[in-house]
């Protein structure tokens, strides 16, 4: 792509930014959402399949009551009113992954709808508008083989498995998110961030964005400043990471506005992602008249969840998460600058479950935020994806603590662990890791340390402690960095006293 | 039959062969069979005669054969809803009304011809050649289960499975001389039945009496969890209900007659015949009110904008891509899956189907919805109202089943508003998911005409209490079952 963009902040001296996100969440139900198929994804193709799902003639589908309940759970959760009477409809359109040609999926009438979500963003709340949630089925997926890109276009023949075909959906749709300004692109991305948190704390879906439980559409448009008005949007499919999510939004802000301030117009698509560039790229061509003839499915009865029942699901909701978040900061002392950091950089699951793993609150947070949140900029994934789980840092903390390894053979331990060489003790073996806390061996280097350096041996003899550094820095290089640092300073001083 | 297998007289083999013997002697002449089964009956009817030697009956009609409309999937044996699309097409499974029929032990004859996925009113328009009428080889045996109702007629089954969306049972029924029956909506599983329009479709039995059709649907009927939309709740007592029927006491019924399916449009035997029956109702004991049900007239368009709108997103699903016909189209180098669909779909499906996808696309498409579909489902509710109007007066509706007799093959195929008139009268039940039955009423210029009688739902019981007291009257009155008159077909022995 040879767009020009735009400088973002002439982007936001000349437009406003409205943006929209739709989440799709594949929920972890133990079946499909219109037959007993387990609901798994992944297994040798097309061997979780049914007539049904298959959509196999005369099949017919029935609707899964855990899906339904699910559904409710998260309309509360996103402040929803729950419909007292629902239907589903047909989605017609033509696509080989698609069994029937039409997705069962809702239209006019979600389960739930007019909600709003409040994002938290370095400490100031934004609302997001939640327009609806509705249940549907997914598609399976096309495999394009022969080509060199995956893509269809150069395929030389295309298979498609059905596994995933009828799995449960929900799909929560927001209300454009105007006035965000240069925020934008961050609020995109702590809407999702922070609906994967709901999602996760509900425990109705894995909510793995790499894995495709979680998939973000992200809409943009610009219009011209202060005009309060809709431009014409793009829509950018299945954007797959938190940071994505942000970077799309940046990137169709300068793109809209490179393309407006050529006069030209914006053409209203579906667009391609690209994580390695960071670009976009024109899908295929969406205008509003796109005519799906939608219609009440009439193979399913209506949904009418009772009221009883709404409230039951309501007394099973999790923690406000503004209130959790209150609670686990006091719980784990952190300052309001320390949280801050922490939740900004989707740290606050992994540090609470890293934290019941046995690491102190302290230890969890700079494990996560310092030396694997590097990795995973680094690796351009979340926190989550970088290979190291809770209860692993725990255990690497565990060892540090009992002084078997220190912060800095620690690092080392989390390079097997991502390599998967093992649990963090094998690795310390492995890779003869352990501190040398030994004083035959430590004796004999600080020794060696002071016959080295006698101008710093004589500091010290006369009381300057602080020069201690030196030498024991001396014998850190000597040792390969596997001394028990406190233990060489104890004998530098002794040695020297 | 099933006295006869009762008390030894027959065994299911014998009566299982003899009606492959039949099939095999007329079938060429009638047409009413897609696929014959001869191995498969055979197998289930030696079980079923092991099961009785041992003291045991799976069903009241275990051992009795049945013959299965093509649009009923049949694991290990084709469904082709008449169409080409699905030309070889061998389901991976059973119908549930299927899976009952075998539990119940009744022996499977084959698929009977049917209009290419239900859509038609004469069965000329399967894409395997049409089925003829028995009773005149040179006319239509009704549609789109003109293949069931034949085989009964030709007595080559002596039950059959037939569905209906529009009077695809009780037309048929009608101008065969056979007794067809539409239940309750939601009161026979549609699982495993290849939808035309899934909100109308209703499984039922063609049979050649009351009491057959009565015992047949206990077999099928009831709640199936694959089927959200089946009633969960039990069936009434049809069985009880046709033999009180057929002690031809009416005393404290209320009939209602339809004004709107009684008057222009009818042949005037079919009236004539229809006026008897009702007259024979009234020297029962029956009560007989005119009632008027203004939105009846609608019925028609109604059903002709609903039901192709569901077809046309139901038909999507043949593609070309994962089972039926596939046909490359000619001249393109490398072909697109749009080419592929396009050239399969061209290749096979018939002309009425097409017409309907492209009615139903139409009426379902955006800016059209509203005027069409929408408006649509508005009569649809005005039509359910009528009923329920209706049945505060009476306890059962009655009008002819069909307006006229069997026209001859060929005669209304081009003229298809002529040939969806035919189910005038059969189609408001379909909209408001009332149960129905047909009954021969006699013959009107020589060929069998019916009398239709509509209940509440859910209240099927009521059809066969009414059904039995017109047959057992009916049938004193001729000396025997209509089918006797029928003329005998080359083969018959």
């Amino acid at each position: 792509m040879a767009d020009a963009l735009v400088d973002l902040d002439d982007v936001l001296a000349a437009y406003d930014p409205a943006i929209g996100l739709e989440v799709h969440v594949e929920l972890n139900t133990a079946t499909k959402m219109f037959c007993g198929c387990p609901a798994v994804f992944g297994g040798e193709p097309n061997t979780q399949v049914c007539p049904t799902c298959l959509g196999l003639p005369g099949a017919m589908p029935v609707v899964n009551g855990k899906a339904v309940e699910s559904a409710i759970r998260i309309g509360l959760a996103l402040n929803c009113d729950i419909a007292e009477w629902c239907r589903f409809a047909r989605k017609n359109y033509f696509y080989p992954d698609m069994p029937k040609n039409f997705q069962t999926s809702q239209y006019d009438e979600p389960i739930a709808f007019d909600g709003w979500m409040d994002v938290d963003l370095d400490g100031e709340t934004f609302r997001v508008e939640i327009e609806r949630a509705h249940m549907e089925e997914d598609t399976g997926k096309s495999l394009h083989m022969g080509g060199a890109t995956g893509r269809i276009h150069g395929a030389d023949y295309s298979l498609v498995d059905y596994n995933r075909a009828g799995i449960p959906l929900i799909e929560i749709v927001t209300r454009p998110i105007m006035g965000a300004g240069e925020r934008a692109p961050e609020i995109a991305r702590a809407y999702v961030s922070q609906l994967r948190d709901l999602i996760v704390a509900l425990g109705v879906s894995e909510a793995r964005m790499d894995q495709g439980n979680l998939r973000a559409d992200v809409n943009l448009s610009l219009a011209p400043k202060g005009t309060g008005t809709l431009g014409t949007r793009t829509e950018t499919k299945n954007v797959n990471s938190f940071r994505s999510v942000e970077r799309a939004v940046r990137h169709e802000m300068r793109r809209h506005a490179a393309v407006l301030d050529g006069g030209g117009s914006i053409l209203q698509e579906t667009r391609h992602w690209h994580e390695d560039t960071g670009v976009t790229t024109s899908g295929r061509e969406k205008s509003d008249a796109e005519d799906y003839r939608y219609f009440p499915e009439p193979d399913l009865v209506p949904v009418a969840p009772s009221r009883e029942w709404v409230d039951e699901l309501r007394g099973t909701l999790p923690e406000n998460p503004v209130a959790r978040r209150a609670r686990l900061q006091a719980d784990w002392g952190y300052t309001d600058l320390e949280m801050r950091d922490v939740v900004a950089s989707g740290a606050l699951v992994v540090i609470e479950e890293t934290v019941a793993a046995g690491a102190s609150a302290q230890a969890a947070r700079k494990w996560w935020l310092a030396e694997l949140g590097r990795r995973a900029n680094d690796a351009g994934v979340e926190l989550t994806e970088v290979g190291v789980t809770p209860a692993q840092v725990a255990a690497v903390q565990a060892l540090v603590d009992a002084r078997t390894i220190n912060d800095k053979l620690a690092r080392q331990v989390f390079d097997g662990l991502i390599a998967g060489e093992g649990t963090p003790e094998e690795i310390v073996a492995q890779r003869g890791l352990a501190v040398v806390s030994d004083d035959g061996a430590l004796g004999a280097a600080v020794d060696a340390a002071i016959a080295a350096n006698p101008d710093v041996a004589a500091k010290i003899r006369d009381g300057k402690h602080a020069a201690a550094g030196a030498l024991i820095g001396a014998v850190m290089k000597e040792m390969r960095g596997q001394a028990d640092a406190a233990r060489v300073r104890e004998l530098v001083l002794e040695k020297l006293a | 039959m099933a006295a006869a297998l009762a008390d030894g007289t027959t065994t299911s083999v014998a009566l299982t062969q003899a009606h492959l013997d039949r099939i095999a002697a007329v079938d060429g002449a009638v047409h009413a069979f897609l696929h014959v089964d001869a191995e498969g009956a055979l197998a289930a009817a030696a079980r079923s005669d092991e099961r009785r030697a041992e003291g045991a009956t799976a069903s009241p009609l275990d051992g009795v054969p049945i013959a299965v409309k093509d649009v009923l999937a049949t694991e290990g044996l084709p469904t082709t809803c008449g169409s080409r699309i699905l030309e070889g097409w061998i389901p991976p499974y059973d119908a549930t009304v299927v899976t009952r029929l075998r539990a119940a032990g009744l022996p499977i004859l084959g698929k009977t011809n049917m209009d290419e996925f239900a859509m038609g009113s004469s069965t000329e328009h399967s894409a395997y050649g049409p089925t003829h009428n028995p009773w005149d080889l040179d006319r239509i045996p009704g549609g789109s289960g003109g293949g069931s109702a034949a085989a009964v007629a030709a007595f080559e089954a002596p039950l059959a499975l037939g569905t209906d969306t529009g009077g695809s049972i009780r037309q048929p029924g009608a101008v065969t001389g056979t007794v067809g029956v539409k239940p309750t909506y939601g009161g026979v599983s549609r699982y495993g039945l290849v939808a035309m329009a899934n909100s109308l479709d209703q499984v039922g039995p063609v049979t050649r009496t009351v009491m057959d059709a009565a015992l047949l649907h206990e077999l099928i009927g009831g709640h199936d969890p694959r089927d959200s939309t089946s009633v969960d709740q039990p069936l009434p007592d049809l069985v009880g209900a046709a033999r009180r029927g057929a002690e031809g006491d009416m005393s404290g019924v209320r009939v209602g007659v339809i004004r709107e399916l009684t008057g222009e449009g009818y042949q005037d035997g079919v009236l004539a015949r229809f006026e008897e029956a009702a007259d024979v109702l009234v020297a029962a004991g029956a009560e007989l009110v005119e009632v008027s049900c203004p939105s009846f007239v609608h019925a028609l368009a109604t059903y002709y904008l609903i039901m192709p709108c569901e077809a046309s997103s139901n038909l999507a699903k043949f593609d070309a891509m994962r089972y039926g016909l596939r046909v490359l189209p000619e001249g393109v180098d490398s072909p697109s899956a749009e080419d592929v669909m396009r050239a399969t779909r061209d290749a096979g499906f018939g002309d009425e189907v097409k017409r309907r996808i492209i009615l139903g696309t139409y009426a379902l498409s955006s800016g059209y919805y509203d005027a069409y579909y929408g408006k649509a489902q508005k009569v649809r509710t005005l039509i359910q109202r009528d009923f329920a109007a209706a049945f505060e007066q009476v306890d059962v509706l009655i009008s002819p089943t069909s307006p006229t007799t069997a026209f001859k093959l060929g005669e209304k195929l081009d003229d298809p508003l002529a040939m969806y008139l035919n189910d005038l009268a059969t189609i408001p039940a379909n909209l408001a998911g009332v149960p129905g039955i047909s009954v021969p009423s006699g013959l009107a210029d020589g060929l069998p005409a019916g009398i239709q009688v509509l209940a509440p739902a859910l209240a099927d019981d009521r059809l066969y209490r009414v059904g039995a007291a017109l047959e057992a009257e009916l049938t004193g009155r001729w000396g025997g079952p209509l089918l006797d008159r029928a003329p005998a077909l080359e083969g018959t022995p």
